[in-house]
């Protein structure tokens, strides 16, 4: 059980996958203009997270061990098909849900936090059980760097900021300060 | 192909590395950008690899374009890239197990560089193979540059030397924070400021010169 809160922990605050892995950046600056886009897209990505990390298991465990070096081809197919195939599904199923995600579910398959989890779980061999909870931790924390930047910048729009600092330079700089508070986590477990 | 007729050889090669330069200017493939440039033979190492799968893919899907189906096209682009970038990673592991271990992960990774996918996109798959491997070469070259200078600031600063090399002696008190995640972003953010501002110069010199050309006349 320790060992599962750790798992969760770690990968939502300690190993931030925005922050301290840089995974997903490129939604992280290009749509984290508005809260409220940051936060669906957030739990798009959490829910993509959780699939792929159901998918890299069953993959891992009953047809990779014959063939490791379709590893990444067979990653990618799998997670880029089944993305697709939910979002067929959901449409069919729950159309509010599907207007709720709406363009961020098919284009999530591109962000390289999908397959950086997948194949995370993999290089540190977890089971089921605790490949889920890292996939929930590390949604949870993507969600998070995306709403505290998102607030960041929308409040950046009031302030009167240099025009040659506008755009993705101030963001970076933005993001670097928000990854430096994410380090004083880093003590949270080393006591223990 | 017709369309390649009013196209230049060496425009082609040489727009990546400066005037569109794939993270500087077009701001893609910030992923592996910001994690492996943490010691500047990483960063080449990495720029090495993304090269390797950017004038391998470009050059396959360039040859066989005409047999690719439009509907899925992105698709296949993927599974070019991802048997290249598969080769790349087994290739590193044999001859620099090393670094192979420091980049970790981020080797597969460069599957989800969207610079790559992008050219494929965009450039190889409605040009000719030679225009298409010009096009890779200048693009990679742009991204090797971009990580490399990135890469050698942050070592330099964040760990006083330049490929293990030690620069300034014993005196020196490196500044962690530039190797860790933050030195990452900042370093970035500045380096694009500078950009901006070189923009901005050229801008304001242009202006300049045209107008002094109106009051001439």
């Amino acid at each position: 059980m320790n060992e599962l809160v750790w798992i969760f922990v770690s990968a939502l605050l300690i190993n931030n996958f925005v922050l301290a892995y840089f995974l997903g950046l490129c939604p992280f600056l290009g749509v984290s203009g508005r809260l409220e886009t940051s936060f669906r897209l957030g739990l798009a990505t959490t829910f993509v997270l959780i699939v792929t990390a159901l998918c890299a298991w069953f993959l891992n465990t009953y047809i990779l061990i014959h063939a490791p070096y379709l590893r990444l081809i067979s990653f990618i197919v799998v997670i880029a098909s089944t993305v697709q195939f939910i979002e067929m599904a959901i449409k069919k199923l729950s159309p509010a849900l599907f207007k709720a995600l709406g363009i961020f579910l098919p284009l999530i398959t591109t962000n390289c936090a999908i397959l950086g989890l997948a194949i995370f779980a993999t290089n540190r061999g977890y089971n089921l059980v605790e490949g889920l909870i890292f996939a929930l931790g590390a949604g949870a924390g993507f969600t998070l760097a995306m709403v505290l930047m998102a607030g960041l910048r929308e409040e950046t729009e009031l302030s009167d900021v240099p025009a040659l600092m506008q755009g993705t330079a101030l963001n970076l700089i933005i993001a670097g300060i928000l990854s430096m508070a994410f380090m004083g986590f880093a003590g949270l477990f080393s006591s223990t | 192909m017709d369309r390649d007729k009013n196209l230049d050889t060496y425009q082609e090669f040489v727009k990546g590395i400066w005037r569109d330069n794939p993270v500087f200017v077009q701001v893609l493939g910030m992923c592996p950008m910001l994690a492996v440039t943490n010691s500047a033979i990483n960063a080449l190492v990495m720029g090495g690899a993304t090269l390797f799968v950017l004038m391998g893919s470009s050059f396959l899907v360039a040859a066989f374009k005409k047999w690719i189906p439009k509907q899925v096209r992105i698709s296949l682009y993927i599974i070019i890239i991802a048997t290249f970038v598969t080769v790349a990673d087994y290739t590193l592991l044999a001859l620099l197990p090393g670094v192979h271990k420091e980049l970790g992960a981020f080797i597969p990774l460069i599957v989800a560089n969207c610079m790559i996918l992008g050219r494929q996109e965009a450039f190889a798959s409605r040009h000719g193979v030679r225009f298409a491997m010009m096009d890779a070469a200048g693009m990679s070259l742009g991204f090797v540059l971009a990580l490399f200078s990135l890469g050698s600031i942050r070592e330099i600063l964040g760990n006083g030397s330049l490929f293990n090399i030690p620069l300034f002696g014993e005196t020196f008190e490196p500044w962690v924070i530039m190797i860790l995640p933050p030195g990452g972003f900042i370093t970035l953010g500045l380096i694009l400021l500078f950009f901006n501002w070189v923009a901005a110069r050229k801008k304001a010199f242009l202006e300049q010169v045209v107008q002094a050309e109106r009051e001439s006349l």
